[in-house]
């Protein structure tokens, strides 16, 4: 047992040991400091069991120093702000924190689930693919349930998130991708040259490898160097440095996304702070120095808690002060161990071994490092123990078996670039012999890679390969290049690194990917069942497809298959790297437009109005509109509706109209743009008259309807539907300049600008009268059907009238810019109640709409001719428009394609249903029989009855007919008669009554 | 080898040694009585039903990669038939008919897994929608249930019903709706094709196709030369260019549509449940990592990859429908090249050209449709005429006006 | 993808509307009736790997049409235009 000790340093590191912190895991409290990461932490109290993997639920460690570590994840927070798949190695230490571990049951040290490893022959790759067939009921019912009861890792959080996110825009000239020695020399280069240069670090310090080992860069420590440049970039007024600022992905055209943690580190985020933040970075240059990736070693058991990667072992005992171990066993394929060995000597851990399968290289290294320790000349086998290393077993070269006493197996099979961020725009890595890795390819359009990312593992190199790439950058963009740097550093013993075999001789799992518990047996089983190739392989066996998407797996897997194919690992090819390079919250892609922002609500100029008289409102589209507008003892819609239609038909109604679409098009050729936009001949539409307008799509299809109105000879007011604006206003701008390129005409959008109101009834004309300028006549002889004017309202406000109907009444729409919206809406309920109505609302224009046998969008669906809503009478013959060629197609002339009709309930409450489909009487329920479908609904105070309109297959045959309305889900089954749309007053005596 | 709890229990004793290849790696013939061109889920399927329905065995599919690594490997793995029109109700019905006994027929576990497929409605026009198409999914024998507000709560408590922008309402549910893993489709087929004598051919790609006047005649390879009696193109994404080899142009444009999945979460999500106020939707896979995406990015592509304007929409709708989703992370996307038809709707068609048969034009939702697509291109194939549930889906229903069009957005793939 | 606009400048893709081929030419209406020609104007495309020309309107910018050329394999952008100079 190692909890209860400190297995700090007395010096030392970038802590802060007069900053103790308090942290929980598992429910153990424990003390860490200022500056640990909670993985450096827990090693720093001896905890080094940090979780169970994923299928066989084996004890696993901390591996690693940083995002790509594979075992330690943890789930961090509660309720809400509960945050599953922590990584350890990345979670910035406060005071308070409170860690879980994941995926064990009762406990981590005794997980019930690690019975699974008993039936691991059983649990080979893709054994499910194999069972589970029989009977097909067991595979939701047993099958299924146990197995996924048994996945997954951490568990979501249980409430809304209570924190906030933002997104922001950044644009830099160099944009510089990882803050270690490579990537602050191109920053300081690009900067210094004048460019304005971002730097951003996924780390919460600056440095990469220039903290995680001792170095010396002119003189000065690794750490104070990095200091020094992170102070002085931040001093110049071009350049930021953005820490724990994670770039994960390239997108096309320099684009680039990062996410900000911002608070993410603090015990207590001030009120309102932002907790992630996601950047959107415009560069026009970028240079990735991502550094390296430090490959693991093959070999029995290498899972057990305390086999860790040999630079985080000096991470851990550099940057944080803290002994990963006691007494170690280092087990690397390159001369990087020679820094391993020298750290954990100094740092006064006992180093029981070194081993090195390279003829010689154990004893050179030894004997430079000035360790005193065996060197073995060979590979270790496996490693002992089971919820913690206890020793390691090797084989020398002479075949001698060694066993040493140990708990800490520090592995490195060299390095391999990180170049994940060049490959997400279609970017291939390429074969590195030199390196015997593989390295950046070709690269997209201005990005540079620098340092250990290029392949240039030394630090002299990484240096002045990050300056060369900063300056070139900047001068690329036109500034002058600073003069180039040669740094003093120590020296460099680069890492190029094996071929990562595994030892005949290895006992126990030898595994490839640590949290998928992968190994080399499942490799050997994939390939004997034909997934020989890379992807077929990752599929098959989920190797490289956890949460570290393979950043330590990855090689080890291709070396494996290669050594089975007999083929070089540089024959294969990776598996592709995407987006995010480590894994983004949700909440941070998404920032703050969500929930009830997730998209902006629009309101009418007389909204509060309506809101004042207590309207009921319904979206529609963006908009928010009244459904009705309850009075008195009303209880519901459909008394208020009916009330709203009685009061139009016997008196006069006003509605709000405000949310269509609205349109000024103005120029010589106005006239003869409208004609080719519109299926109807608007075009000839005389000065101060308006009519209805129909827009077809190039298909032929009906796109939306609206209306035409000419003010003056080049001067038209057009309106949309309300849902449809945006999509007219894009289709009058398409086709004028597609289409039409050389008429004089320009068309502007002022919806937002003009308030709208249809004033409708008996009494319409005296309650349009009181609210206008009373010199403005509006008698029928001056201002007769479908005639449109300017006019002013009775304080001298502008306004434009048209005389239309909806509802089948005598009607006007009179519209008065925005700011005097609420007024007019105020004053025309006024005159309409004075006058017996009232003002109505959504569902009583729907109903009406629906008694006239009006289309709307229900009918027009996207797949409705003119010929289907019986609007063919308005199309012109002559003059040629948009969509008119489609429309003589033959399945669209055919008669029995399903065309527009009313219904009415045949007794007054058998309600009919929009969406209900309609058969014949005595019709067997079955899609033979299926006659159409029932667009919209509503009930008629006029005719007593529920009505509706319909798409019927052979329509204008069915009338006088009887049908069923039926749907089954809800239970609606309606017998109506079909009859003519215009179901009241179609003979239109009432637009002039 | 065939495939049951006992040869995994025999194997497990045995150190795993007796599995064999799921494929051979056949050098092409110089001549197939049929070579399909595509080895994702369709051209695999294509393949595999025309040697067990149809008795031709004397077939080849070439695909240019690793089998599977189209449309199939790249989906978001959910089946369906809850379609509202007479032109694709039987069609994808037939198709979740197949899937239910796949995995016993070809005797291999795709994990097809009937949890439900659950469209919620935000607002009375997409309530009628949902039981215009929900009452047509019955008419034609489809299950279809009606959910309100309150039984997608208890169905589904961590969705938002309390502060949304577009408030849920209720639901559509098809019960028999679910996923499928999209990978072992691909091998389940491949297997079982191989198993009946297809030759599968990896790495070919086809560089042109050749003909006698109008009568094709073969295909040009990578791998050289491949004569045959008939061709089916089966390559959803790159159909344009290989009609083009033909001399044909198709009513496809190729878009991107990309998809996310999460880091794995323990299990709270049974369903697919689809937002009706965007384009989200979102599922969770037996790894416990949430599958999701949302609409095309909108402009032609072949690239494979998406831009961050419709990541970051697609991640404010999924926060918004789920809230408790904010916290967990995305750990991949990528995006996929979709053959995008003018209408929304596929095309399983002979073609002007004879011995030339287009499977085509999936639009966004090519993986549910594998078992039906490939039995009824089989038919066209070996026939040489649709068989009833593709007869709607033929290549020329646009010149005369027979489109198929579920979502009503016309010749404009970009808004579909 | 960033599209440089002629009268704003280089803006993110999302600011535009994308109307597709800006290849297809509308048949002469004074022309004799040619379905076959208003058949492939509505729904046949070239669909090309490289060198799309294609329509984008600066929906939330100047509203003006461009012809950009663009490959749809690697998102690289040739030119970009006034679709009515």
């Amino acid at each position: 047992m190692t909890a209860g000790r400190s297995f700090r340093l007395a010096s030392g590191g970038l802590v802060a040991r007069d900053a103790p912190l308090r942290f929980s895991f598992d429910g153990a409290d424990y003390e860490g400091l200022a500056g640990d990461t909670l993985a450096s932490a827990l090693l720093a109290n001896g905890v080094r069991l940090a979780g169970r993997s994923f299928k066989y639920h084996r004890p696993r460690g901390i591996v690693a120093a940083g995002s790509e570590e594979p075992n330690a994840l943890v789930e961090l927070g509660a309720v809400g702000r509960r945050e599953p798949d922590t990584r350890a190695t990345t979670a910035e230490l406060f005071d308070g924190l409170s860690a879980r571990s994941q995926n064990r049951w009762p406990s981590l040290r005794f997980d019930a689930m690690a019975v699974n490893s008993l039936f691991a022959p059983l649990l080979g790759a893709g054994f499910y693919y194999k069972t589970f067939m029989w009977p097909a009921s067991f595979w939701e019912r047993l099958y299924e349930p146990l197995i996924r009861r048994a996945a997954g890792l951490g568990r979501i959080a249980e409430a809304r998130d209570p924190d906030r996110y933002e997104t922001v825009h950044d644009h830099c000239d160099v944009l510089v991708v990882g803050a270690g020695p490579a990537g602050i020399a191109a920053a300081l280069a690009a900067a210094r040259a004048g460019a304005k240069t971002i730097l951003v670090e996924e780390d919460f310090v600056a440095g990469g490898r220039l903290v995680a080992d001792r170095r010396e860069i002119d003189g000065v420590g690794g750490a104070e160097f990095a200091r020094a440049a992170q102070a002085e970039l931040a001093g110049l007024p071009n350049a930021r440095v953005l820490v724990r600022t994670a770039l994960f992905g390239a997108y096309d055209h320099g684009e680039y996304g990062a996410v900000e943690r911002v608070t993410d580190h603090l015990a207590d985020p001030p009120p309102f702070a932002v907790r992630q933040r996601l950047r959107r970075i415009f560069a026009k240059r970028c240079i990735v120095a991502a550094g390296a990736i430090e490959r693991p070693l093959p070999f029995g058991d290498n899972d057990r808690p305390g086999v860790m990667l040999a630079g985080a072992v000096r991470a851990y005992l550099n940057r944080y002060a803290v002994t990963p171990g006691t007494r170690a066993v280092v087990f690397a394929d390159n001369d990087d161990a020679a820094r391993t060995l020298a750290d954990l000597a100094l740092a006064g851990v006992e180093v029981a071994a070194h081993v090195d399968p390279r003829p010689g290289a154990a004893a050179r290294l030894t004997a430079a490092s000035g360790v005193a320790t065996r060197a073995i000349e060979g590979v270790v086998t496996r490693a002992l123990g089971r919820l913690a290393v206890t020793g390691a077993a090797s084989v020398d070269a002479a075949g001698a078996a060694w066993r040493v006493d140990c708990d800490l197996i520090a592995v490195s099979g060299g390095w391999t670039p990180s170049a994940h961020l060049t490959t997400h725009l279609g970017g291939k890595p390429a074969w590195r012999e030199d390196i015997g890795a593989f390295a950046p390819g070709a690269l997209p359009p201005g990005m540079a890679v620098a340092g250990a990312a290029a392949g240039d593992f030394g630090l002299a190199d990484a240096l002045t390969g990050g300056w060369a790439a900063g300056a070139r950058a900047a001068q690329d963009l036109g500034f002058a290049p600073p003069p180039p740097r040669e740094p003093k550093v120590d020296p460099d013993a680069p890492a190029r690194a094996s071929t990562l075999r595994v030892h005949p001789g290895a006992r126990g799992k030898v595994f490839v990917d640590l949290q998928n518990d992968v190994t080399t047996g499942d490799v050997a089983l994939a390939r004997r069942e034909g997934f020989r190739r890379p992807e077929h392989l990752k599929r098959y066996t989920t190797l490289g497809m956890a949460t570290d998407q393979g950043k330590t797996s990855g090689p080890l897997g291709l070396a494996e298959l290669a050594a089975l194919e007999g083929r070089e690992v540089s024959d294969l090819a990776p598996t592709t790297w995407r987006p995010p390079f480590t894994p983004v919250a949700i909440g941070a892609l998404a920032g703050a437009h969500v929930g009830p922002d997730l998209q902006p609500t629009r309101l009418p100029p007389a909204h509060a109005v309506a809101v004042e008289m207590g309207a009921v409102f319904v979206p529609a589209g963006p908009w928010l509109r009244a459904q009705y507008y309850p009075q008195g003892a009303e209880s519901g819609w459909l008394e208020a509706a009916d009330a709203e239609v009685r009061a139009v038909r016997a008196a006069a109604g006003v509605c709000d109209v405000s949310t269509l679409g609205k349109f000024e098009v103005a120029g010589a050729d106005a006239a003869a743009f409208l004609d080719f936009a519109f299926a109807n001949p608007v075009g000839a539409l005389a000065p101060g008259r308006v009519r209805y307008g129909l827009l077809l799509r190039d298909d032929g299809m009906a796109m939306d309807d609206g209306t035409v109105a000419r003010l003056a000879p080049h001067r038209f007011v057009v309106t949309s539907s309300s849902v449809g604006g945006p999509a007219a206003h894009l289709h009058f701008d398409f086709q004028r300049q597609a289409r039409k390129p050389d008429l004089d005409v320009r068309i502007e959008n002022v919806t937002s600008q003009w308030a709208q109101f249809s004033v409708a009834g008996p009494r319409a004309r005296d309650a349009i009268a009181r609210v206008l300028d009373p010199a403005f006549d509006v008698s029928d002889a001056a201002f007769p059907y479908l005639a449109a004017g300017e006019a002013r309202l009775a304080g001298g406000e502008p306004a434009r009238l048209f005389r239309l109907s909806y509802s089948g009444e005598r009607a006007y729409e009179i519209a008065t810019p925005a700011q005097w919206g609420a007024g007019l809406f105020r004053a025309l309920v006024a005159a309409c109640e004075e006058l017996g109505g009232r003002a109505y609302g959504l569902e009583a224009l729907n109903v009406m709409r629906i008694e006239k046998g009006h289309v709307a969008g229900s009918e027009i669906d996207g797949r409705t001719t003119p010929r289907d809503l019986g609007l063919d009478k308005f199309v012109a013959k002559k003059k040629d428009f948009v969509g008119r060629a489609m429309l003589s197609r033959p399945t669209l002339l055919d008669p029995a394609r399903p065309s527009l009709v009313g219904l009415r309930s045949v007794e007054p409450d058998a309600r009919i249903v929009a969406g209900a489909h309609l058969l014949a009487e005595g019709a067997p329920f079955d899609a033979r029989h299926d006659l159409g479908h029932v667009t919209t609904f509503g009930h008629s105070p006029t005719l007593g009855r529920w009505i509706a309109l319909a798409l019927v297959k052979d329509g204008a045959a069915r009338i006088g007919t009887r049908l069923r309305a039926v749907e089954p889900l809800r239970g609606h089954d309606a017998l109506c008669e079909v009859v003519a749309p215009a179901q009241f007053d179609p003979e239109g005596s009432r637009l002039h009554g | 080898m065939r495939y049951s709890i006992f040869s995994v229990l025999r194997e497990a004793l045995r150190g795993q040694s007796g599995w064999t290849p799921v494929w051979r790696e056949p050098t092409p013939k110089p001549r197939y009585e049929i070579v399909i061109v595509g080895g994702g889920g369709h051209g695999l399927a294509t393949a595999y039903y025309l040697a067990k329905e149809h008795g031709i065995r004397d077939v080849a599919v070439i695909e240019r990669s690793w089998l599977g690594s189209g449309s199939v490997g790249r989906n978001t793995t959910i089946v369906r038939s809850n379609y509202m029109l007479d032109g694709n109700v039987p069609f994808y019905e037939t198709s979740l008919k197949l899937w239910e006994v796949l995995e016993r027929e070809i005797n291999y576990n795709a994990m097809v897994s009937q949890r439900g497929v659950l469209n919620l409605w935000h607002d009375e026009g997409q309530r009628d929608a949902c039981l215009r198409r929900g009452t047509a999914m019955r008419l034609h024998g489809v299950d279809a249930t009606w959910l309100e507000r309150e039984d997608v709560r208890r169905m589904a408590p961590f969705l938002d019903f309390e502060h949304a922008r577009f408030p849920i309402l209720g639901g559509l549910l098809q019960p028999r709706g679910g996923t499928v893993r999209h990978d072992a489709v691909a091998w389940g087929y491949a297997r079982a094709a191989d198993a009946l004598g297809v030759d599968l051919i990896q790495e070919c790609e086809v560089t042109a196709i050749r003909r006698d006047g109008d009568r094709v005649t073969g295909v040009e390879t990578t791998r050289g030369a491949i004569e045959c009696g008939k061709l089916g193109l089966c390559a959803a994404g790159d159909s344009s260019r290989l009609a083009a080899m033909a001399g044909l142009r198709l009513p496809v444009e190729t878009h991107v549509l990309q998809a996310y999945v999460t880091e794995g979460l323990k299990p709270f999500l049974d369903q697919v449940i689809t937002f009706g106020g965007g384009h989200f939707y979102f599922s969770q896979s037996d790894k416990g990592g949430i599958v999701f995406g949302g609409a095309i990015d909108g402009y032609n592509s072949y690239a494979r990859r998406g831009g961050l304007p419709m990541l970051t929409e697609v991640m404010r709708e999924a926060a918004s429908l789920c809230p408790p989703l904010s916290r967990a992370r995305v750990l991949r996307s990528w995006g996929g090249a979709m053959d995008m038809s003018m209408d929304g709707s596929p095309i399983i068609s002979k073609t002007p050209l004879p011995n030339l048969y287009l499977n085509a034009g999936w639009c966004i939702g090519g993986f549910k449709a594998t078992p039906a697509s490939g039995f009824a291109f089989a038919h066209t194939i070996a026939r040489d005429e649709p068989h009833a549930i593709n007869a709607p889906y033929r290549l020329d229903r646009f010149r005369d006006g027979a489109t198929i069009d579920e979502s009503g957005s016309g010749a404009s793939p970009w808004l579909q | 993808m960033r599209l440089t606009c002629p009268h704003c400048g280089e803006r993110p893709h999302d600011e535009f509307a994308y109307r597709g081929d800006a290849t297809l030419r509308r048949p002469d209406p004074a022309a004799p009736a040619d379905p076959e020609a208003e058949h492939s104007f509505v729904y046949l495309r070239d669909n090309p790997v490289a060198g799309h020309r294609e329509h984008w309107l600066h929906a939330f910018g100047c509203r003006t049409l461009l012809v950009v050329t663009r490959d749809p394999a690697t998102h690289a952008i040739r030119s970009i235009e006034l679709a009515a100079p």
